[in-house]
């Protein structure tokens, strides 16, 4: 009697998560996550191994960050995907736009850069990473766990989100695909971010 | 028995659910142009062979108009084949954009890649077009209608093939077979491991 009321626990506990899991899911697709003056949703990443990159994002060492601990005042991140090819062919472009935030003093250590790889190993990141020379962290984002949290995007998805003013971790920019140039890009981004006007 | 049996299936069901909202994460590349079947059964077919057999011969129209045959490449290559269930599919339409930046990893461990669904020719010239173009052959397995994966037991009972790769030595023996759930991409580093454990031996 015991073991038939545990089967219809699990039988019902199962159906209950799954449904939960669906609704949240549908939801997340459903509203926008990702609109402008929203809040990023809380996301963690595993810390990079390499020092000059955990450098680069101002980070101590352990195991794993929260995206807000990110030290800038602009963090832009690109969710992408080794196997996207819009993500493949704007990698060039993206890595001139790193380039052109790293060489303007005005804007270097203010604006900072990370990539997501949804759906992506570790080691299809390195891929990645290796095929096209990205000089910024990249993460792995294999279960897709970051991706549901962000509303299921499609790639490449860009997000600009500003770590100032009331509303830690701001959506002030968000975009899917239409990589415009590296130029053009960080002029719109630095003109959207308005986050001086909320310190 | 019937019990475990109710509670097993339960949890598949329920976690096949729970996979589809991944299957359809998909690239800006191809929008609108994707039909979305929806989640599908991930295993629908029985291997007829296993690692250790000779891999069963095939000769079979490529996109770019040549006949390609397993023997073309005996004593000289090892052959990956990666069998994807259709053109204008969720998860095939982002499996290859992924090999076709991957050549070099092929290219170092002395292996080919085939790609093989079962469309036919003008289909798959389509979707290749949508890809941008790809660095290995695409093979056509439309008629008889898939009977080359039929001949692997990676045939579906609806008429399209499993997501599979299998790996082939250069003696033409079967070195690895990986069948995956349908509605997932395999990750790459599962098959670069299988060609690394090959050529080490």
């Amino acid at each position: 009697m015991k073991t038939i009321k545990f089967g219809r626990i699990i039988i019902a506990c199962t159906f209950m998560i799954t449904i939960l899991g669906c609704a949240n899911h549908l939801v997340a697709a459903d509203r926008d996550i990702l609109a402008l003056d929203n809040q990023l949703p809380a996301i963690k990443l595993t810390t990079p191994e390499d020092q000059s990159l955990r450098n680069f994002l101002g980070l101590p060492e352990k195991e794993s960050f929260s995206v807000e601990e990110i030290k800038c005042e602009i963090l832009i991140i690109e969710i992408f995907s080794m196997y996207c090819p819009h993500c493949q062919k704007d990698a060039p472009a993206i890595n001139e736009l790193y380039e052109l935030i790293e060489s303007d003093k005005k804007v270097a250590g203010r604006v900072k850069m990370i990539g997501i790889g949804t759906g992506n190993s570790a080691f299809e990141i390195d891929v990645f990473k290796k095929k096209y020379k990205i000089p910024f962290p990249l993460f792995a984002d294999a279960d897709f766990t970051v991706h549901e949290y962000l509303g299921n995007v499609r790639t490449p998805y860009f997000i600009g989100i500003c770590n100032q003013g009331k509303i830690k971790n701001r959506i002030f920019f968000s975009q899917l695909s239409g990589f415009n140039g590296a130029e053009k890009f960080l002029d719109t981004v630095l003109k959207a971010s308005n986050c001086k006007q909320e310190k | 028995m019937k019990r475990k049996l109710v509670i097993i299936l339960t949890l598949m069901i329920c976690s096949s659910f729970m996979i589809s909202a991944q299957t359809f994460a998909l690239t800006d590349s191809f929008r609108n142009s994707i039909y979305n079947p929806g989640p599908l059964k991930p295993l629908d077919s029985l291997l007829k062979v296993k690692v250790g057999d000779r891999a069963p011969g095939f000769s079979l129209p490529s996109v770019s108009g040549k006949i390609i045959s397993l023997s073309d490449y005996r004593d000289k290559k090892i052959v990956v084949l990666s069998f994807v269930p259709a053109a204008w599919t969720p998860v095939c339409s982002d499996q290859w954009p992924g090999y076709n930046i991957v050549e070099e990893l092929f290219e170092e461990q002395n292996a080919v890649l085939l790609g093989i669904t079962v469309d036919n020719i003008p289909t798959l010239f389509s979707w290749i077009q949508q890809m941008g173009d790809l660095w290995f052959p695409v093979l056509s397995d439309f008629w008889p209608h898939g009977a080359v994966a039929d001949s692997f037991g990676l045939l579906r009972t609806d008429g399209v093939a499993e997501r599979a790769l299998v790996v082939i030595d250069k003696n033409g023996i079967i070195s690895y077979i990986g069948v995956g759930d349908i509605n997932v991409r395999p990750p790459l580093e599962v098959l670069i491991k299988e060609l690394q454990k090959l050529n080490s031996k």
